[in-house]
């Protein structure tokens, strides 16, 4: 209740004492309280960054892939980045886009997985619960203009389901049997659908890993901000395995017979 | 053995002419007439042991937990009341959450212990709030290795090989004393611990008790869980065996 009746009728704004109603020590304070708060911003650019993730579901689970790298703009900066990280017992995450951002998401998820492991009522989180929960924080942050600039996968295998879903920056989530972000989406998802589409629940591992690598290599071919390095993660009953880096073997003998570009001009 | 505190017991900011703080001790008083809670100490990881007092044949079994887990690798039991006990449980949570939030490292349990023990004294400084009544024993296998501490209800807290509050805590503590704690594996000291409850169990005062059992270490992964069932089904029956032999 305002109890200055110099105030009663008069259009109110909070922030700013416009009467010098309080004495200057109650007024309210609108400066930064520390350094770090007059350094606060929001929208931002994403700086270390991680590039396409890719989903695709087989007949006995999920698999995801992505590759080791995070750039630095068009420096390839670390090379040696696991993307994919594995959540409770039976989900995997894969990260594209800024990785200080896939790291503190990383410690939500742990957060997350600590306290529903805390309550032992028996009940363990699923990867559409997740999902969901990515899906909101990543909705509620971008509706503050202070977006996680990333885009993600989510997969995982609970009670014989298979779940494969996607979220990002701007809270967008879809799902389908196979998913890629970023340049995989347009060069990757093509490859993935012609080989995956229809035959989700007859596709053996093997050759789930196949159509993976053969998208990887594509990848690595086409886009620049990619490596030869990556990682498979592999979500089905027995639980997630995320393998070992495995190496790409690309041929790039046909620059030899280049001609317009550079100093060969026939 | 009870000692009157003629008006100096009123309050937890009222020191006796003798230097003690009444309040704070009837809080202990509250702890020894409540069921057992044990916990060891051992060779590769710690077990807990509960005698839980069954008031009503209606409860559901298995129901009503009172070994709380902290952390993947904390484990958090109480003797006393319970309703005190579940809101340690939460703020031991919280200190755990927030030590990984600050340090990106799962706690140690001496870290936990630290702070559970200055949120308990904090607590018979007023006389506006009362102390808790509740004895914690906390256990963990962190990086330094199984650990184990209890706090009292004044907020002190120490570590222990082996553990007992409640109202049997004189049995079980000799009964403690007897084992060779840092030689038994987690596995042995289940079975050892199951017959502890059941030695100190008193018959006479009240007749149903609910056993209740956890443990942290390498056949559980360093995480706290209750302990299998089978495991749990085999120690049961042995400690009623050996109470059979016991008189």
């Amino acid at each position: 209740m305002d109890h200055f009746p110099t105030n009663w009728g008069r259009p109110r704004n909070d922030a700013f004492d416009a009467y010098g109603t309080h004495p200057i020590h109650q007024r309210p304070v609108n400066t930064p309280k520390d350094a770090f708060d007059a350094g606060v911003q929001r929208t931002q650019q994403p700086i270390v960054t991680g590039t396409s993730v890719l989903g695709l579901k087989f007949k006995d689970g999920i698999m995801m892939a992505a590759d080791n790298l995070a750039s630095y703009g068009s420096l390839a900066r670390f090379k040696d980045i696991q993307r994919l990280q594995g959540v409770g017992t039976n989900t995997v995450v894969g990260a594209g886009g800024d990785m200080s951002d896939f790291q503190y998401i990383q410690r939500m998820l742990d957060e997350l997985v600590v306290n529903e492991f805390t309550s032992q009522d028996g009940h363990t989180l699923s990867p559409a619960e997740i999902h969901e929960y990515l899906a909101q924080v990543m909705y509620a942050r971008r509706s503050k203009m202070n977006p996680l600039w990333n885009s993600l996968l989510v997969g995982g295998f609970k009670d014989g389901e298979r779940f494969l879903a996607y979220v990002d920056l701007l809270g967008t989530t879809y799902s389908a049997s196979t998913l890629a972000t970023g340049y995989g989406s347009m060069l990757a998802q093509p490859l993935l659908r012609k080989a995956v589409e229809g035959r989700e629940d007859t596709l053996t591992e093997e050759e789930a890993r196949q159509i993976i690598e053969e998208c990887m290599r594509v990848l690595f071919y086409r886009d620049a901000r990619s490596l030869d390095k990556y990682q498979v993660a592999t979500v089905t009953a027995e639980g997630v395995t995320i393998s070992d880096t495995q190496f790409l073997k690309t041929s790039w003998s046909f620059a030899e017979g280049i001609r317009g570009y550079g100093a060969q001009t026939q | 053995m009870t000692s009157i505190g003629t008006g100096y017991d009123l309050s937890a900011s009222t020191y006796s002419p003798d230097g003690r703080i009444f309040q704070v001790e009837y809080a202990g008083k509250a702890v020894e007439n409540s069921g057992t809670a044990i916990g060891l100490k051992v060779k590769d990881g710690i077990v807990f042991a509960v005698e839980k007092l069954v008031h009503s044949k209606l409860l559901v079994p298995h129901a009503n937990r009172r070994i709380q887990t902290i952390d993947r690798h904390i484990g958090l039991t109480t003797s006393g009341l319970l309703a005190d006990g579940r809101h340690i449980s939460n703020r031991a949570r919280d200190e755990a959450s927030n030590y990984r939030e600050t340090y990106n490292s799962p706690p140690p349990l001496k870290a936990v212990a630290d702070r559970l023990g200055l949120y308990v004294q904090a607590y018979t400084l007023y006389s506006s709030v009362r102390p808790f009544g509740i004895s914690t024993i906390l256990g963990a296998v962190d990086n330094t290795g199984p650990a184990l501490y209890v706090i009292e209800p004044s907020g002190v807290f120490f570590g222990y090989n082996g553990a007992a509050v409640g109202k049997g805590r004189q049995l079980a503590k000799t009964e403690l004393e007897k084992l060779k704690l840092s030689e038994l594996t987690t596995r042995e000291a289940v079975y050892e611990a199951a017959r502890i409850i059941y030695l100190v169990h008193d018959d006479a005062k009240e007749k149903e008790f609910e056993l209740e059992m956890s443990w942290i270490g390498t056949e559980s992964n360093n995480l706290h869980v209750h302990v299998p069932e089978d495991l749990f089904k085999d120690a049961e029956a042995k400690a009623k065996a050996a109470l059979e032999t016991f008189e």
